[in-house]
């Protein structure tokens, strides 16, 4: 006999469902509760940085937007620093969460996150990352959260050395990566769940 | 000197024991799934941090589902259940101060949503929504009604099994996780194809609350017990040596 490993393995993901909304988002699903939905504000005052506006659709493979996608984003402020208790490299801006989190539209399905320009974060080895903004997507069909991330497509020299980005083996996938300046501090992100230009997709 | 435990980065996913993205059984996943290979990196602090919530912003009823929508003196129509237990990290360590959310359909198994056209009726007294953080030990409890079963539109007769969703954030953003509680010896289970989604037996049992007849109150409501576990982060010990040496 040999002894056994005894760690406890990971709850198995399943779909959110069409309504995630009602546990994650209630106010969206028309249910006054817990005074607003948690995430649907990132900036508690006035805040330091670039404020931006990030706006795009879910995708499915046929290209029909999802309608009852909900989505998260993390993300640190501008100077790189997460409001977290795990972030020791300093005080993050006390006004800023660093927490977003949207329903598409209904009928659209469109999102929107009001948040700021992220500052730039190590990789383990010290190296900088390129500005970025984590993404995880659920919804009906969903069977575990999808994480990626959105970078900027106006960040082109940090990108050129992002330690993620220059080792995907399929350099042209990267584009699916990045976030399309649409007009002053608005970027558009779409994300595509399948088909040739699907959405690169992180197992982190 | 003496030597601390230090946080590493995420332990990998351990994807046999998670649903893959394509299910055709479950139709919706049919155009809603990945076909390339997730890309692996280790996880950088913006996967090791998440955001904080804090036991201040609950209100007093939000893990109170009977009354968190009632009208005042009123309560949700239902078996009334209480559901605890414990979220733990894959050494065992109870995950503290974590923000818990929940929704469910009501007693018939018809939710309160725009896009909900079930023909049971709604409770006025049920809104479907909860919440809680977990205390110092991870431990949380909730207070509802056993959900009913539903149908729902996928092959032409298929029904939701009871159950409970639990959205959990954990300390790093790469441990996010929604999934669902079942109940002990519901024969819907075994039929659900969102449930077999799941590769093993293993995974529908970590899923399937146990009746805990302990935790029950006498003449007031049955409990269940249901701990999820969120990914582990490597662990290594390392000398600390004093400052100003
Ligand atoms: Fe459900």
């Amino acid at each position: 006999m040999v002894q056994t490993l005894n760690y406890l393995k990971e709850s198995p993901s399943q779909t959110a469902g069409p309504y995630v909304h009602i546990g994650c988002a209630p106010n969206f699903a028309s249910m006054k509760m817990y005074d607003g939905d948690l995430g649907a504000c990132m900036k508690t005052g006035p805040i330091k940085g670039q404020e931006i506006t990030i706006t795009g659709q879910v995708l499915d493979g046929t290209g029909t937007p999802l309608l009852d996608a909900m989505i998260e984003i993390w993300q640190p402020d501008a100077a790189g620093l997460f409001p977290s208790v795990n972030e020791t490299r300093g005080q993050a801006d006390p006004n800023f969460t660093g927490f977003g989190r949207a329903a598409s539209d209904m009928n659209t399905g469109i999102y929107e996150f009001e948040t700021v320009k992220p500052g730039v974060v190590p990789w383990p080895d010290g190296r900088m990352q390129a500005p970025h903004v984590l993404f995880w997507i659920v919804a009906r069909g969903i069977n575990i959260g999808l994480h990626t991330r959105m970078y900027f497509s106006d960040e082109k020299n940090a990108n050129a050395e992002d330690p993620i980005l220059t080792r995907l083996e399929h350099q042209n996938r990267v584009p699916t990566l990045l976030a399309k300046k649409t007009a002053d501090g608005v970027y558009g992100f779409d994300i595509r769940l399948q088909g040739p230009q699907e959405t690169v997709f992180f197992d982190i | 000197m003496s030597l601390i435990k230090k946080q590493g980065g995420f332990i990998a996913r351990d994807r046999n024991r998670q649903p893959d993205a394509y299910t055709p059984e479950y139709k919706s996943s049919v155009k809603r799934s990945p076909n390339a290979a997730l890309v692996s990196f280790p996880s950088s602090i913006s996967e090791e941090t998440a955001p904080m919530f804090g036991h201040s912003m609950l209100g007093e009823l939000d893990n109170d589902l009977i009354h968190n929508y009632a009208r005042a003196g009123e309560s949700a129509i239902g078996p009334r259940i209480i559901v605890h237990g414990r979220v733990l990290d894959e050494h065992g360590n109870g995950v503290p101060n974590t923000l818990v959310e929940v929704w469910q359909a009501n007693a018939g198994g018809r939710y309160r949503h725009k896009k909900e056209s079930y023909i049971a009726p709604l409770d006025p007294n049920f809104g479907g929504c909860g919440r809680t953080i977990t205390d110092e030990d991870g431990s949380y409890e909730l207070l509802t009604i056993q959900p009913g079963a539903y149908p729902w539109p996928n092959r032409a007769n298929d029904w939701r099994p009871a159950h409970i969703h639990f959205s959990l954030f954990g300390s790093g953003f790469a441990q996010r996780l929604i999934t669902q509680m079942y109940f002990e010896g519901d024969p819907l289970i075994k039929l659900c194809p969102i449930v077999g989604v799941l590769k093993s037996q293993q995974s529908v049992d970590a899923l399937t609350a146990l009746l805990d007849m302990k935790h029950t109150v006498p003449m007031d409501s049955l409990a269940y017990k249901f701990d999820m576990v969120l990914r582990g982060r490597r662990q290594t010990y390392f000398e600390n040596r004093n400052e100003g040496k």
